[in-house]
């Protein structure tokens, strides 16, 4: 990649970008850097793109009048998006963020005529020279929480509803399945698949399907508001996703994976006006601080928490690995041997349920 | 499988199929008097947030139903003002105000978003709840549900034993004949459609009081075009809709308790999400596969454009 022309071309603006904002202190006030956000969905109270808005304006708040910010909500992963983030190339944005999977093309195509923006995408995997990705390993959190459930939870049956057998729910679901059989060996994890990202009705029927059926904590890979709030109304704890739904269920949500990109946008936006930006594949986790765990809920007694905070720790400083062998199928297969650490790559194409997991096996290769 | 797990099932079947009754009945009077309004999806949009705004505000079910469909018969009224007296394009129509009710309840329900409010208590039927297994699976239930199947019998009376029903029927076979023996074809079209509105509403107030209380854009979930669906497979006839609408609750509420149960069955997770649609369509088609039958109950003019000076 380094010798890529374009790749030259671009570090020359790069640092005529640079020079240019420090020349004169009137210049640099005159010209902030344009930073735009596109977001798949509507902004919302929690999730996915909340999240991002949270830390657009983290991000608004650290850096003042360096930069002026836009962003546009709930555009379709396709044309459209390539329509919306060409808009915001002729607006004069200089930083374009695409966090979502489905941008990753429109961005990529439309990066290719505007070499002198700089693109990120969320959750892609496809880099150019002005284009950079970042994702988070978000199935740290999920141990974490799979410890929670099987500190709190009486018969060590949790359920969980997904939305696709997809790699990142995959990951979130065996590691939730590991943190909870680290806490109780016997623990079971009940699954249904919605095959849907947003139904609160399907959601709430199949966590009273899930609690029916034995389960005494609930947990998600889906929108989540509906299945928090049914928690919260049987009285079943719950564990959270994206954002930090306390507010959705104050008595009985334990915790959440939060995701937090705040630091990290602040430091890319600081790179760039400092013109050391680089194009790069970035994957954070709790070290980074791009996921953190919510507070946790009153319920969760003081030896839970303490080492709640010790994971915390050793996840961040990798002595704990979360996918560390040996990891076993629920088919019986070995995936991971006794003393070794699944690959990224391995990790990537997660395609299987751990042992413990009481669900359908997801097809496909 | 024990009793109360199928007397949940049950339960929960009936509380799934209700939203789908309740629309899909007032689209079938709507359809019955010559007008396609495809407008479901976005009608019950604006029902289940006006609904939700009135719960929020004052606390009172009822009320909230109310708000629901008074949105719900507004909203068709725009529908009937363009395809009634514009004599705009009926499908054309439809799927604007299906488009339309989407958008304008995410901008109005933007304070709302995500905003929940406590469950409604069922209401529990004295002795019919006692029965054993299907008793608390039938009479401990919403109150919309019990009122659904009031609406059933309703509807299917009006229809074919009274004489505004024949009436109603004879202007969607062919709404010349009914003015040219003095029926208000247009007026008539109106009072359909807005009745269609009134149930649209009523369905989408069901889901943001009775089936998750809360307020979230896109909580409709595509529910508005399974009930037009369902309103076409089950030959435009009322208790059809209920067989259909039943089917597909109860086979997407048994699949989650099939893949919850852990059964190792050899199919994936999406065939079964897909089950309730496959099921509903193939049972409604072989049922209504008699071709002479389906154009007997079909509205003739469904869907054409009728002038009354023409």
């Amino acid at each position: 990649m380094p010798h890529q022309p374009t790749r030259h071309a671009f570090a020359r603006l790069a640092t005529a970008f640079a020079a240019t904002l420090g020349m004169t202190a009137t210049a640099h006030s005159a010209d902030p850097l344009k930073v735009c956000f596109l977001y798949s969905n509507p902004i919302g109270e929690s999730g996915w793109t909340y999240q991002h808005e949270l830390a657009r304006k983290e991000l608004v708040a650290a850096m003042g009048d360096k930069i002026i910010t836009k962003y546009v909500e709930n555009i379709a992963e396709g044309p459209d998006a390539e329509r919306v983030i060409r808009n915001f190339v002729q607006e004069g944005c200089k930083l374009v963020f695409t966090p979502s999977f489905g941008f990753m093309e429109p961005t990529l195509k439309v990066a290719r005529s505007a070499p002198n923006v700089i693109f990120m995408n969320g959750s892609g995997y496809k880099t150019a020279a002005n284009v950079g990705v970042y994702n988070a390993r978000y199935y740290e959190g999920r141990y974490i929480e799979g410890v929670i459930a099987g500190s709190m939870s009486k018969s060590g049956v949790v359920g969980y509803v997904g939305a696709f057998p997809i790699p990142e729910v995959l990951q979130g679901l065996n590691a939730f399945t590991l943190g909870l059989r680290s806490v109780k060996p016997q623990g079971q994890v009940k699954l249904i698949w919605v095959n849907s990202w947003y139904d609160p009705g399907k959601e709430r029927d199949a966590a009273n399907a899930l609690l029916k059926l034995g389960a005494d904590t609930l947990a998600y890979h889906t929108s989540g508001v509906a299945i928090v709030n049914t928690g919260e109304e049987k009285g079943a704890y719950t564990l959270g996703y994206y954002s930090d739904m306390s507010t959705f269920g104050p008595k009985t949500n334990l915790s959440s994976v939060m995701q937090t990109w705040g630091p990290y946008y602040i430091k890319v936006v600081e790179d760039v006006l400092a013109g050391r930006w680089k194009s790069d594949n970035v994957l954070g986790g709790l070290k980074e601080g791009m996921i953190h765990m919510a507070p946790l809920n009153q319920a969760v007694p003081a030896e839970v928490k303490t080492r709640v905070a010790a994971l915390e720790r050793d996840i961040a400083s990798g002595k704990l690995q979360v996918f560390a062998g040996p990891v076993v199928d629920h088919e019986g297969k070995e995936r991971v041997a006794a003393g070794q650490v699944m690959p990224g790559a391995d990790l990537d194409r997660m395609n299987y349920l751990v042992k413990g997991v009481d669900g359908m096996l997801p097809k496909g290769p | 499988m024990d009793a109360t797990l199928i007397a949940s099932i049950i339960g929960a079947t009936l509380v799934a199929g209700t939203p789908l009754i309740i629309v899909a009945l007032g689209e079938l009077v709507t359809e019955r008097s010559g007008v396609l309004n495809l407008g479901a999806e976005g009608t019950m949009a604006m029902g289940a947030l006006s609904a939700f705004i009135v719960n929020q505000a004052i606390g009172s079910a009822p009320l909230a139903v109310a708000a629901g469909m008074a949105a719900g018969v507004a909203m068709s009224l725009v529908f009937g003002y363009l395809t009634l007296t514009m004599l705009a394009n009926q499908v054309a129509s439809g799927l604007a105000l299906s488009i339309f009710g989407i958008g304008l309840s995410a901008f109005i329900g933007k304070p709302y978003e995500s905003a929940a409010m406590p469950m409604v208590a069922p209401i529990r039927i004295p002795v019919l709840a006692d029965i054993p297994l299907v008793g608390p699976a039938l009479f401990n239930q919403q109150s919309l549900v019990y009122v659904s199947w009031a609406l059933v019998a309703a509807v299917a009376w009006f229809l074919y034993r009274s004489r505004a029903g024949l009436v109603l029927r004879a202007v969607g076979e062919s709404p010349a004949s009914a003015q040219a023996v003095g029926y208000a074809v247009i007026p008539i079209r109106y009072l359909a459609v807005a009745f269609g509105g009134a149930m649209a509403g009523v369905g989408g107030a069901f889901l943001s009081i009775y089936y998750t209380p809360l307020w979230s854009q896109g909580m409709v979930a595509g529910r508005g075009w399974i009930a037009l669906a369902l309103v076409v497979f089950a030959t435009w006839r009322p208790i059809r809709v209920v067989l259909g609408a039943y089917l597909f609750g109860g086979v997407m509420i048994s699949q989650l308790f099939v893949q919850g149960l852990g059964l190792k069955l050899e199919v994936p997770a999406q065939f079964l999400s897909a089950l309730p649609y496959v099921a509903t369509i193939a049972v409604l088609v072989l049922i209504s596969r008699n071709a002479a039958a389906v154009r007997l109950h079909s509205p003739v003019s469904l869907g054409l454009p009728f002038r009354a000076d023409a």
